[in-house]
């Protein structure tokens, strides 16, 4: 038997398992997936949590409920991936040994990267948004707030969804406007960015939107650390930004056990080709996700267009052909703008955000670069399309490569 | 390609004032733009962090991110934030004669 050894159960690691079991032979084929924790979380709705609008058990179910039946499933920390070897070690020596290897371990926040974030303030005046905790601890601490000045802060790129900070702002100006005291609490924007977004056309549209909101920006930030004892955002070249609230997107690494087995770069993320998904550095290992260091957004709906192109060249690369399969950047995010609307950008490695209509050109229903109402409901029925197809590798209505037609250039 | 004359020197340079062609850089360019960015004197500290760059760009096709050159112990952050002043990634990219940082997604 040949084996097909996935590490990582999150978002990419499932939809592939799912994939590869439905074209895999199970008489010549072997599928093992490898996860530490049992819970599997819908991470785009953290976002809404701080808000009231989900609740822990709106985003979690076993992710049992997403293996497909005849594959083998651990429950267990690794230990170390030997590449040399092709094999896994897990925690207590348990030894896994592959043909084919799949890394889908994430990206996880690292505050403690930053002086000062994870100590006294922490998830007391300082909270994340990118993981349960906090943002359980961040509704728990808005409930009771009264104003003051909230700064939203981006220490470094990359991170993960990267509009999710964009999004927490235009949300939390509708949420303090229905709470009536939008009067009384200031928001800052902070992003090392040279302005609200990455991209050209979107970084205007987006300006546009944080000054409407009555938002403030303040660009090409350089977060060095934290002065939690005086509540002061400090930058590497000291200047300081004071806040009472800081909302913090902390750096964002490659799991730890990419660096002990010398796989990541400095951000333990995994060199990999950025068209056809195999590491730099080993013919039989494949990166997939927010893992690599591939120069697109570390997002779900990267993930799932990446899990096609991935699922050919896997295929390629067990018959001993040529890759054939091109990922071509492509990311499709919804953005809850507040008050019940959103925006929609859809773009790849080579073209940015445009406005226009998707996935239909010319009719829609969803308005790309605008705040529609419409958009908002697409975002809304995401988790829905997230549980009950995405994960399970289902065919979704949206092509893979990016398309051109109904956008304007 | 717009030209510009840099210590004496017409060179070619992108839109930015970033030379488009890394191979004809030396240290006389180097503290020509680097004047230009408000670092005069270009001391020998500046020039160690400069050749380092220079050599990871040669071996690696980019330039390393200030998070490395901190990990390799080349240059610590808050030190090359005080070498060149006000954004180093593409600061001292300029002043080491090689492109513009790709930024980030």
């Amino acid at each position: 038997m040949k084996k097909l050894l996935i590490l990582g159960a999150g978002t990419a690691g499932t939809m592939m398992l799912n994939k590869m079991e439905s074209v895999l032979d199970k008489e010549e084929w072997d599928i093992t997936i490898v996860d530490q924790y049992e819970t599997h979380y819908y991470q785009p709705g953290f976002l809404f949590i701080p808000f009231g609008i989900y609740n822990r058990r709106d985003v979690i179910k076993p992710k049992r409920d997403f293996f497909p039946p005849g594959v083998n499933v651990i429950f267990s920390k690794i230990d170390l991936i030997e590449a040399d070897k092709n094999q896994v070690i897990l925690d207590g020596g348990k030894v896994l040994s592959y043909d084919i290897l799949l890394v889908a371990t994430g990206t996880k926040i690292n505050p403690g990267e930053t002086d000062g974030m994870q100590e006294g303030g922490w998830h007391k005046n300082i909270f994340d948004f990118y993981t349960v905790e906090g943002a359980v601890a961040l509704q728990q601490f808005l409930k009771y707030w009264e104003g003051g000045k909230m700064v939203l802060n981006i220490v470094e790129m990359p991170i993960k969804c990267p509009v999710a900070p964009l999004e927490f702002v235009f949300l939390a100006d509708w949420w303090f406007t229905e709470q009536g005291i939008r009067d009384k609490v200031e928001i800052e924007f902070v992003t090392p960015l040279p302005g609200a977004f990455t991209k050209p056309k979107a970084s205007k549209v987006f300006g546009e939107f944080l000054n409407k909101k009555g938002v403030s920006l303040t660009p090409e930030f350089s977060t060095g650390r934290v002065d939690w004892k005086n509540n002061k955002l400090v930058s590497w070249d000291e200047t300081s930004i004071d806040y009472d609230l800081l909302i913090t997107i902390p750096t964002n690494m490659g799991d730890d056990l990419i660096a002990r087995s010398g796989l990541g770069d400095e951000l333990n993320f995994i060199p990999t080709d950025k068209f056809t998904l195999q590491s730099q550095a080993n013919d039989n290992i494949f990166v997939i996700g927010d893992a690599t260091n591939l120069p697109s957004s570390k997002a779900g709906s990267v993930a799932h267009f990446q899990a096609d192109i991935l699922q050919d060249n896997l295929l390629s690369y067990i018959d001993g052909k040529p890759l054939r399969g091109k990922f071509d950047g492509h990311a499709n995010c919804y953005i809850e703008s507040g008050f019940g609307k959103g925006i929609l950008i859809d773009f790849n490695y080579e073209t940015e955000p445009l406005p226009g209509k998707f996935p239909l050109p010319g009719v829609g229903p969803f308005s790309l670069l605008e705040e529609t109402r419409m958009n908002h409901y697409g975002k809304m029925m995401f988790r829905w399309m997230y549980w009950n197809l995405l994960l399970k590798g289902a065919e979704l209505p949206i092509e893979s490569h990016m398309l051109m037609a109904g956008k304007r250039a | 390609m717009p030209t510009k004359e840099i210590a004496g020197v017409s060179v070619e340079v992108d839109g930015e004032g970033f030379l488009t062609d890394h191979k004809i850089w030396n240290l006389d360019l180097a503290a020509a733009i680097a004047k230009e960015e408000g670092i005069d004197p270009l001391t020998d500290r500046h020039v160690e962090v400069l050749n380092f760059m220079r050599k990871e760009f040669e071996e690696n096709g980019t330039a390393p991110s200030i998070r490395k050159m901190n990990k390799l112990n080349i240059v610590p952050t808050k030190e090359l934030y005080a070498l060149f002043p006000g954004g180093p990634a593409k600061k001292a990219a300029k002043i080491a004669g090689l492109g513009k940082p790709q930024g980030c997604i």
